[in-house]
């Protein structure tokens, strides 16, 4: 789960981590009395989960408390790789005599978070890594210990060499990693980490992220979810405990694990089609998850076509088979469907699905072609 | 033989008194496994099924059974430390079937795991099956068949999908290993790969693998240097967008690196034949394995054995079944193999030479 910009700050402030002042407006108006309050020049930065937001447009300048209002009514409501902003940071803006990088990641090779600093900030690390690797330290942290002092240390000398400078950067690590195991999260970046002329070293950017599998264990981060921020049809699809993510094509997808879903994807493009969705329905199938599946599916208005394919292992299919009959029976479908199932009670579920006349398969090969084939209408008409 | 799990392997099920716990164990009880005993903490003295012994800790289940394996079916948050319960009573494989578990519990874990010597699958997986002898986890036991082909995978029912295709071709299973969708797992393609190319039941593998991290291109590399039996490989999502989590938390196309792309791109290069579709498996491997019959004897068997046994056979050129069997005992400690070994060593020999029998 990504956080927005200013909720990171709030937990890494709560660390103790020294972050320009700033406050949170969803109006110009609010907007304008927050930078009143703060005095003097601020920054006002769209709260969106999407990178680049500088080079869309969504961070600006402002001198005035007049023109931060109207800064503000120009980001608020924009739209940033297809997300509109609901809310700015309006925040103290502060003088940059240089900018690094500080980020922690949970990395997967060495199985233990690790961190990477670089004193070339405030741009993508990705490019950094890609042409100046030199310029990147990887510090892998044994969780046992935490972060100690030497590492903290090794990596403010990497960044600066005023020892005054590179304690205040120690500081910081050892308040960042606290926040980010006390959040339990897999990333945790402060893009840029910046000195201002007087020579204070300070936070202008967070970005955290939070496994989803710790917030059973953190209710209050559970809290900072953003759901305005999210495709409405994925934020219905979690609170029905389904695996859902929205994608461009027409033949909606609906598949028992997401190996087997992802592949049912693949296979779709590979005949000339193109996934509407990524939907995984889980290990135990009762049959209501079924329902709230095909709703979510047949929300979308560009499902030309609906594939389900269903290997049963754990999953009954005639858990899903039931689960078709009685959402199609709420709701008739205005488009064809291909289900090919194949497993734990297929006869059964095969019966189920012929009663109530619908046709089932079991290879999941000419499952897809067909519903390829409905979707872009090239053997035309619906399947019963 | 297989690799992992065979008829010696004693299996303690943490979380037997649970929904899913009772009900796979249930499952493995019927499929063959030895399940020796089960851990729910407050239920120690009881009994599962009127037959298999529950303890407390797991500390108790060994000294009391003696098991060398585990398999977790406890909650997400209770895992990390049942994991390392069980490899503090000395368990040898540990099967981690919970979804959902905290990489920071796994990066906490994993050193301890290793520390101790255990082996540590999953967790967020199916576990392992080697068909017609033990199961651990949940993987469906009719849709395996015994015979030699290694199955290693990152996921569930893709899993299945596959492996059901092979049974139905003939094509049947040395062990399957499903070690998990998860970024941090305790045992890795390359872990299975290496088992399986010492495995000496085993004559081909299939892999599946998916979008995110790096473990099938490292993986890719390790059977170019290392491998001597054919690999097929497949890689899911190929269609997924970058950014977002594929239901497994470690699919995920991060920046640009984990792309299928990339993986199906080493996959070439290590000489590893690619499926494109889940149901390019069975043809792909039918070929290689054809192949590789008329092509060389040379290249079975272990090279210390192919080189005694080559030898052996040349002396042995007019060989009885006998001899032969004689050959194979000084070729080699794994008889069956180099027997038919020598076999065909002696068969190509009499060829060469122009002599029938």
């Amino acid at each position: 789960m990504n956080i927005h910009e200013y909720q990171a700050k709030a937990l890494l402030r709560a660390e103790g981590v020294p972050i320009p002042a700033g406050e949170v407006a969803t109006t110009p108006q609010q907007a304008e009395a927050i930078a009143r309050q703060l005095g003097g020049a601020v920054v006002v930065k769209a709260q969106v989960h999407a990178g680049g937001r500088g080079k869309a447009g969504g961070v600006k300048l402002a001198k005035t408390a007049d023109e931060a209002r109207e800064v503000a009514s120009r980001i608020l409501g924009m739209t940033i790789k297809g997300l509109t902003v609901q809310k700015v940071l309006v925040t103290a803006a502060a003088d940059i005599a240089s900018e690094a990088y500080v980020g922690i990641i949970v990395d997967r090779a060495a199985k233990t978070p690790v961190f990477m600093v670089s004193p070339a900030g405030g741009i993508d690390i990705e490019e950094v890594a890609a042409k100046t690797p030199e310029k990147i330290l990887k510090l892998p942290v044994d969780t046992r210990y935490g972060l100690t002092s030497f590492q903290a240390n090794r990596l403010g000398f990497f960044l600066f060499d005023d020892v005054r400078k590179v304690r205040a950067a120690a500081k910081i690590m050892q308040q960042l990693y606290t926040a980010f195991m006390k959040a339990g999260c897999s990333l945790a970046e402060i893009n840029p980490l910046v000195v201002t002329p007087s020579g204070d070293v300070v936070a202008l950017d967070a970005k955290m992220s939070i496994d989803d599998n710790e917030l059973d264990r953190h209710p209050e981060l559970e809290k900072l979810r953003d759901e305005t921020a999210e495709e409405p049809s994925e934020v219905l699809a979690r609170n029905a405990n389904l695996t859902f993510i929205k994608l461009d094509g027409n033949v909606g997808c609906c598949v028992n694990g997401a190996g087997l879903a992802m592949a049912t994807m693949d296979l779709v493009k590979f005949y000339g089609g193109e996934p509407a969705n990524f939907l995984d329905i889980g290990g135990s199938s009762n049959p209501e998850k079924v329902v709230n599946a095909l709703k979510i599916i047949t929300s979308d208005p560009s499902v030309r076509a609906i594939l389900f394919n269903i290997f049963g292992g754990i999953t009954r299919t005639d858990d899903v088979a039931n689960g078709i009959v009685t959402a199609t029976r709420q709701n008739p479908l205005k488009v064809p469907i291909v289900i090919r199932l194949t497993g734990t009670n297929e006869e059964i579920a095969v019966k189920i699905l012929k009663d109530n006349g619908f046709s089932a398969m079991t290879d999941m090969d000419e499952a897809v072609q067909r519903a390829v084939a409905f979707a872009t209408g090239s053997n035309g008409g619906p399947a019963e | 033989m297989s690799i992992f799990a065979d008829k010696s392997t004693t299996l303690i099920v943490q979380g037997i008194t649970g929904r899913d716990g009772s009900f796979h164990t249930r499952q493995m009880m019927e499929y063959g496994t030895r399940v020796v005993g089960g851990v729910t903490p407050g239920k120690g003295g009881q009994k599962f099924e009127n037959t298999v012994p529950i303890f407390n800790t797991m500390a108790d289940a060994v000294m009391e059974t003696g098991a060398n394996a585990s398999v977790i079916y406890v909650p997400p948050m209770f895992a990390a430390d049942a994991i390392m319960e069980a490899a503090d009573a000395g368990i040898e494989l540990i099967v981690a079937i919970t979804e959902g578990v905290p990489q920071l519990d796994m990066a906490r874990v994993f050193p301890f795991v290793k520390e101790k010597g255990a082996r540590l699958i999953g967790p967020n997986c199916p576990g392992l099956i080697t068909p017609g002898k033990t199961k651990i986890g949940i993987i469906p036991g009719r849709i395996c068949a015994p015979g030699k082909v290694g199955v290693v995978s990152r996921s569930g029912t893709l899993t299945y999908e596959v492996v059901y295709q092979l049974t139905r071709a003939g094509l049947g299973q040395s062990t399957c290993v499903g070690i998990g969708g998860d970024p941090i797992n305790g045992t890795n393609f390359i872990d299975c790969l290496r088992a399986f190319e010492e495995d000496p039941n085993t004559i081909a593998v299939a892999m599946m693998g998916e979008i995110g991290g790096t473990d099938e291109q490292e993986a890719a590399e390790f059977v170019r240097r290392h491998m001597s039996k054919p690999v097929i490989g497949f890689i899911a999502g190929q269609t997924a967008p970058p950014g977002r989590r594929m239901g497994h938390a470690g699919a995920i196309i991060s920046g640009s690196s984990g792309t299928a792309a990339e993986k199906i791109a080493a996959f070439q290069a290590a000489g590893i034949g690619v499926a494109r579709r889940p149901m390019d498996f069975v043809p792909l491997l039918q070929k290689r394995l054809k192949s590789r019959r008329g092509q060389s004897v040379r290249r079975v068997g272990r090279p210390a054995i192919r080189k005694t046994a080559k030898r052996v056979a040349k002396k042995a050129k007019k060989a009885t079944v006998r001899t032969r069997k004689v050959a194979a005992r000084k070729a080699g400690k794994v008889s069956r193999n180099a027997t038919k070994l020598v076999r065909k060593l002696v068969k190509r020999l009499r060829r060469k030479s122009g002599r029938k029998r």
